[in-house]
């Protein structure tokens, strides 16, 4: 790759980094029929199918951990094991969930995601 | 509070601040290119990128702040904590994989894809500007806080002094070393925070044989309010309107990690979208690591310190975390933990001068002023030009700000980035419909609702803690603004497009396709 060839123009009327940077230009219409093919669309569903509902998940339940905090107190003091409550517990349950959902979104995004992108990414650079 | 020895504190810092600034110098020489200046040469791997989002994330706020939190209130300060860190699953499912695919240097970039160029990128410069101005501020006054705890200055000339040294070293960072610089120096403060941190965890740990337990009960009967710290709401829980004003605090954490714009530029500094995938994987296990620590110290410093100590303390909560490190390991841990925390500082308003510069040359003065047709070098010199104004007037900011009660304008920054950009990002990258009325309607509306809200409200005036005690024209009863703003920026950004005709259908492709696959995007230059 070199150093920006032309340098920086990303600007009125031009996308940004569609002038640079790329190896290769794609036009509009090479873009649309990627949009359009079965593969394309089945990267974009199964990336969406894995973190819209992820995103759903992990918001509804800070946001229950939240609400339990502030609005149901009593229940989060409930004593579970020694000094630690249920609200203690819940909230390093916070922390549990969010490294394994990091974790399962990286597995996914490398099995099922990254292999189909490059394909498309490498179609696309390669056929201008 | 002992303060130690002052001249150890000093020492340890300068030390940090020569060898940071070689480092800065060094890297400076291989700052060829325009595009350098704002992205380093896009060489940082996704784990130096993550190191480096770290340092610029957790700020004197959350180290200080958080552990001060959790000691005098324990459960509440886990709470606080919790969201700092879940928001950034926003960022690793929705954000930066497809933020790195489509931008190129600003956040504007990605906002400005599809839609018309000045009217978005004026809006998203706005916010940009805004967000640091205000994270900037509180930096910088805290800056001056942490001087009268750390180094014994009490007198304003004392401050003043400190504040504007600060305020020169960061400008001196971001001028020489543009982004490269400015990567190492957040990379090298994170390293030594979550280091200093880590090394006190385990040493609490151990003495208290590695039980959880056994470290709670401890704060427990040394706390005041006894078991009350380990229940909820010893903090927030004071009146219904604490309660909701803590909700509302979360949603813009939750929502606003994503949407602060010197943390979405420091995904343009990797090679690739897997990259920034790794790098926000390496950042939430260091964040997370970090904030698991926090409630450990918090914890001990309540039983080691004592809640009497830490509220007569100058820095009042913010005094928890050293006045441990002094109990633990004496003056040189002390000395150690304050100038991590000045380095803390420093690495953070290094990244925001950094981004408001961008933002200001790349998308105000060459998007907006010169319509794209600015050469890069002119660009690069405005951005220069506008890193030392921005570090004048947050020093001059900061002067000012030093003597008010400024804490809330982190918080503040977090409710603007949730409600003026998250909605915008999330529906240009998402949703088809999109266009340049609802993002300006979004950003705006978000923008200008969190700051009239924040205005009016109690940390402002009407009540003894406000910024201006004296006098009282709150009508709104939160401590912050998202609960209201955070909705009204996604439905004007609904509600902007469904009543605009606009739609660009070849860009949709375009940005949806780059999104997705990263065709087109920059690599690292040639290294």
């Amino acid at each position: 790759m070199t150093h920006d060839p032309k340098g920086p123009q990303p600007h009125a009327g031009t996308p940004p980094a569609a002038d640079v940077g790329g190896p290769a230009q794609v036009s509009p219409e090479e873009f649309r029929a990627v949009q359009g093919s079965a593969e394309f669309q089945r990267l974009r569903s199964s990336f969406r199918t894995f973190a819209f509902p992820m995103t759903a998940a992990f918001l509804v339940w800070y946001l229950a951990y939240v609400l339990l905090s502030t609005y149901a107190e009593g229940l989060m003091s409930t004593p579970v094991v020694g000094n630690l409550n249920l609200g203690l517990l819940v909230g390093l349950g916070q922390f549990l969930s969010t490294f394994l959902i990091t974790w399962a979104y990286v597995r996914h995004a490398n099995r099922s995601l990254d292999p189909v992108a490059s394909r498309l990414r490498a179609e696309l650079e390669g056929e201008a | 509070m002992d303060v130690g020895n002052p001249w150890v504190n000093i020492g340890i810092f300068l030390v940090f601040v020569v060898v940071t600034l070689v480092i800065v110098v060094r890297v400076s020489r291989t700052t060829t290119s325009v595009g350098d200046f704002y992205h380093g040469g896009r060489s940082f791997s996704g784990r130096q990128n993550g190191v480096a989002i770290a340092g610029d994330y957790l700020s004197a706020a959350s180290f200080l702040g958080i552990v001060g939190a959790v000691a005098l209130y324990g459960y509440d300060g886990l709470l606080y904590s919790v969201g700092f860190l879940v928001a950034w699953l926003v960022a690793l499912l929705l954000v930066a994989e497809p933020l790195r695919n489509t931008g190129k240097y600003t956040m504007a970039d990605v906002l400005s894809f599809r839609m018309r160029q000045r009217p978005v990128r004026t809006a998203a410069a706005t916010s940009t500007l805004a967000i640091t101005f205000f994270y900037l501020l509180a930096q910088m006054a805290g800056a001056g806080a942490l001087v009268s705890l750390l180094l014994g200055v009490d007198s304003t000339a004392g401050q003043s002094a400190v504040i504007a040294v600060v305020g020169a070293l960061m400008i001196v960072y971001v001028m020489i070393g543009g982004m490269k610089g400015t990567t190492w120096v957040q990379i090298i403060k994170a390293v030594l925070l979550i280091t200093a941190v880590g090394v006190m965890t385990v040493w609490i740990m151990a003495s208290n044989g590695f039980n959880l337990s056994a470290l709670l009960g401890r704060a427990v009967d040394s706390h005041p309010d006894g078991a009350a710290i380990l229940e909820p709401m010893l903090q927030y829980g004071t009146s219904g309107t604490t309660k909701i004003g803590f909700v509302s605090l979360a949603i813009a954490l939750v929502f606003g990690a994503a949407g602060l714009p010197h943390v979405l530029m420091r995904f343009y500094t990797v090679p690739s979208a897997k990259e920034a995938r790794k790098s926000v994987v390496w950042a939430i296990a260091l964040i997370g690591f970090f904030y698991l620590c926090t409630l450990v110290l918090g914890y001990a410093a309540t039983y080691l310190v004592g809640v009497d100590t830490i509220r007569d303390a100058p820095g009042g909560s913010n005094a928890a975390a050293p006045a441990l490190a002094y109990e633990l390991g004496g003056t040189l841990l002390l000395g150690i933990v304050a100038a991590v925390a000045f380095a803390t500082i420093l690495a953070v308003v290094a990244g925001l001068t950094i981004t408001a510069s961008a933002s200001f040359a790349h998308d105000v003065y060459n998007g907006v002023l010169k319509e794209g047709k600015a050469t890069p070098e002119n660009e690069v010199k405005v951005a220069r030009r506008t890193a030392v104004v921005i570090g004048a007037i947050s020093i001059v900011g900061g002067i000012l700000a030093a003597e008010q009660n400024v804490a809330f304008l982190v918080s503040l920054a977090f409710a603007i980035a949730a409600s003026a950009n998250l909605p915008s990002i999330l529906f240009s990258l998402y949703w088809k419909r999109f266009n340049t009325r609802g993002s300006t309607w979004s950003i705006y509306g978000g923008l200008v609702s969190a700051l009239v809200l924040i205005a009016f409200s109690p940390v402002v005036s009407g009540s003894e803690t406000a910024m201006i005690p004296g006098a009282d024209f709150a009508w709104f009863p939160l401590t912050n603004p998202a609960i209201v703003s955070v909705p009204l920026g996604f439905l004007l950004g609904w509600l902007g497009s469904v009543t605009s005709k606009e739609h660009d259908e070849a860009k949709q492709a375009e940005m949806e396709v780059r999104s997705m696959t990263g065709a087109g995007a920059e690599r690292a230059a040639g290294h």
